[in-house]
């Protein structure tokens, strides 16, 4: 597996405390950029100088993912948490979790099946109905470990997968900012403005205020986005489908992407014979939602990886579907010279 | 070998009920560094016999802990790459979304069990668990190429490497029964540095979880004076009520009721007390769910004890016990079967 894409998924950064990935972005960027800055939201902008100036474009990638934050200690030393970003809490039981800046380990245990009620067994388990356990004997020792406020992240390992994938978490927008990283290897004609943002997840906190401050021409933002081609699921309801190239996106609950923007990005799949598939759902959001409000209004469009399983500990992306989005994005660019 | 680097080499082995061989193997060449002869049985029981001091009449000895584990099974193989499957053992249905495995066909392939997204299940559905037959296991391999590498019928084990916790909790898969391996190990040791008559024989057993199977057949082999059974019972947990739970710091459970023999339970407690050994003590009304359901009613009978070790989580991913307790019940084990001595008999005089 690329090496750099195994540090940016396993690195932490739920949104709010985004500080270990950003380091790591920034440490990548500061060698492909002229310049890079931290916004007052902690938006990290890779500024790469045009070649002819003039025209600015952003593009957008959120550096933040899912995850949980400690909010009681219990007597007992467990620790009860809410769920940063949007959690079905029924993929929180049986896993594990790392807490906090020294990631101690915690895992999120559930009353054995053998003193549950059969009834029990059917229901389904509220995110306040579940605790982490840390080892810790007593409220006293826990607040040794860890303190009010501490987040904690997915511990999952990311690796190969199956032909051609990868399982990780956080693909959910990692994939996005690795791509960003490597767009940020060519000087265009026009300022590029790479933006990898903060708090996406929580309601897209960060993004407004980083278009803000750039007041780009138009922003292409680099998702990792649902993809429901799993059985259970009709053929009509799969929004994506895994191996299918980029998924573009005409509207969601946040946006519309700018019709030109979008027939562009059509136009030069084609061109280029890169595969590519429009995102049939409209719901869900993104940080365009936040960008194309800003100032007086800013074009924008959405290409998105699709990845199974986002928002859980492990999800799935095909390698193919993100070279391609990579591609396709970096033809895009080049046709807006 | 250091016990909890056994336990965490063992916790990443294959072994679901009936398919032990992997583990069983394992179990064995550790066994060989302290037994004097070590016997593998058609079913992958594991069998190290150890003396010290050899005298007519002493008792055979049987310890007995299970190797295999609760897991999943292939049911159907789809050309899509998804996989459906059943359990193997008492598997709680709502730990299983989101969860990775490994399938063991051809190839160890890494799997992913997913379920419909949250956001396309309708109220209703989003209200109940998810059922395991509406789930499937994501293998990333599709058509002919997964259908070479996987049959049904294979087994599949959950993922979940040996974690340290705070202190000396550590959690993982499978540390119901591998805990009691470990334990086995333990007295192995223990009982290294101590003088001991009788003649034991240290059972690592097989399908438990399916109904205590192996301790069916090797205690018929072996034949044994007396049973000793090691397993896990239920630690403390905040959502379960503390009357059915243990602590998991107050040294190891010994059971009480009709399984286990009267006599021989109290000499163990004697033991413990002798040697200032912290235990707890559960009351089981009828046949425990352990070997020693088995073990107590072989051939014409084996007066049997039963010592467990608290565990919390039982039956999931993140298993979780204090290593301290499988050291305190290793050394109460080598302490009770160095005491054995003649007139060993009459403590199980009725």
């Amino acid at each position: 597996m690329d090496e750099l894409l195994k540090r940016l998924t396993e690195a932490h950064g739920v949104s709010g405390d985004e500080g270990e990935i950003r380091e790591i972005l920034k440490k990548e960027a500061v060698n492909l950029a002229d310049e890079v800055s931290i916004d007052r939201m902690g938006n990290l902008v890779a500024f790469k100088k045009g070649t002819k100036g003039g025209k600015k474009i952003m593009l957008c990638a959120h550096m933040d993912e899912v995850g949980l934050i400690i909010h009681n200690i219990a007597d007992n030393g467990t620790l009860k948490f809410s769920t940063v970003g949007s959690i079905d809490p029924r993929v929180l039981i049986s896993k594990k979790v790392k807490i906090g800046k020294k990631k101690h380990h915690g895992i999120l245990g559930l009353k054995a099946i053998h003193l549950q009620e059969p009834e029990e067994r059917k229901t389904v388990v509220k995110t306040k109905q579940l605790y982490i356990d840390i080892g810790a004997k007593s409220k006293d020792e826990a607040l040794k470990i860890v303190n009010l406020g501490d987040y904690a992240a997915f511990d999952t390992d990311s690796l190969p997968f199956g032909q051609g994938r990868i399982k990780a978490k956080a693909l959910d927008d990692r994939l996005g900012c690795s791509i960003l990283l490597d767009l940020l290897k060519n000087r265009y004609p026009f300022d590029l403005y790479a933006c990898f943002t903060v708090q996406e997840e929580i309601g897209i906190r960060g993004a407004g205020a980083a278009a803000f401050g750039i007041k780009p021409s138009m922003a292409l933002i680099v998702e990792g986005t649902t993809c429901s081609d799993v059985p259970g699921v009709d053929e009509h309801m799969r929004s994506t489908r895994l191996g299918k190239g980029p998924a573009i996106t005409v509207m969601d609950a946040t946006s519309y992407s700018n019709k030109f923007m979008v027939n562009k990005l059509i136009e030069t799949a084609i061109k280029e014979n890169i595969p590519y598939q429009m995102k049939e759902s409209v719901t869900g959001g993104n940080d365009a939602g936040a960008i194309h409000v800003s100032g007086e209004g800013i074009k924008t469009a959405v290409v998105s990886v699709p990845c199974r399983y986002i928002h859980s500990p492990v999800s799935v992306a095909d390698m193919n579907d993100y070279y391609s989005t990579s591609r396709l994005v970096e033809a895009f660019l080049k046709g807006c010279e | 070998m250091d016990t909890k680097d056994f336990l965490s080499e063992l916790v990443d082995l294959p072994g679901i009920s009936g398919y032990e061989e992997t583990i069983s193997l394992k179990v064995s060449h550790v066994f060989e560094r302290y037994c004097d002869e070590v016997r593998t049985d058609a079913f992958y029981n594991v069998y190290g016999k150890m003396t010290d001091k050899i005298v007519e009449g002493m008792p055979k000895v049987m310890l007995a802990a299970h190797i295999d584990e609760i897991g999943l099974m292939v049911k159907e193989v789809c050309e899509d790459g998804f996989l459906r499957f059943v359990s193997v053992g008492g598997v709680d249905q709502r730990i299983l979304p989101g969860l990775e495995v490994v399938v063991r066909g051809k190839e160890d392939l890494a799997g992913i069990i997913g379920a419909k997204p949250p956001h396309l299940q309708t109220a209703d559905e989003a209200k109940k668990a998810l059922e395991m037959k509406d789930m499937a296991i994501d293998v990333g391999i599709c058509g002919e190429k997964l259908k070479s590498l996987i049959n049904v019928g294979d087994p599949i084990t959950f993922k979940s490497p040996l974690i340290t916790l705070n202190g000396s909790m550590i959690s993982g898969k499978s540390l119901d029964d591998r805990a009691g391996a470990a334990i086995l190990l333990e007295t192995m040791k223990q009982l290294d540095e101590l003088r001991f008559e009788a003649e034991v024989y240290f059972v690592a057993t097989v399908q438990e979880e399916l109904g205590t199977r192996g301790a069916i057949i090797s205690t018929f082999r072996v034949m044994p004076d007396i049973g000793i059974a090691i397993d896990v019972t239920h630690g403390d947990m905040p959502d379960a009520p503390k009357e059915e739970t243990f602590a998991m710091d107050k040294g190891p459970v010994i059971a009480v009721g009709p399984n286990m023999h009267p006599g021989l339970t109290k000499k163990l407690m004697d033991t413990a007390k002798e040697y200032g050994i912290e235990y707890l003590v559960e009351v089981e009304a009828g046949p425990t769910g352990t070997d020693a359901r088995s073990i107590q009613i072989s051939r014409s009978g084996v007066p049997t004890v039963l010592i467990q070790i608290p565990l919390k989580y039982m039956h999931t991913t993140v298993e979780t016990i204090n290593i301290e307790t499988v050291k305190k019940a290793g050394m109460l084990i080598a302490r009770f079967i160095s005491s054995m001595k003649e007139g060993w008999r009459e403590w199980m005089n009725y």
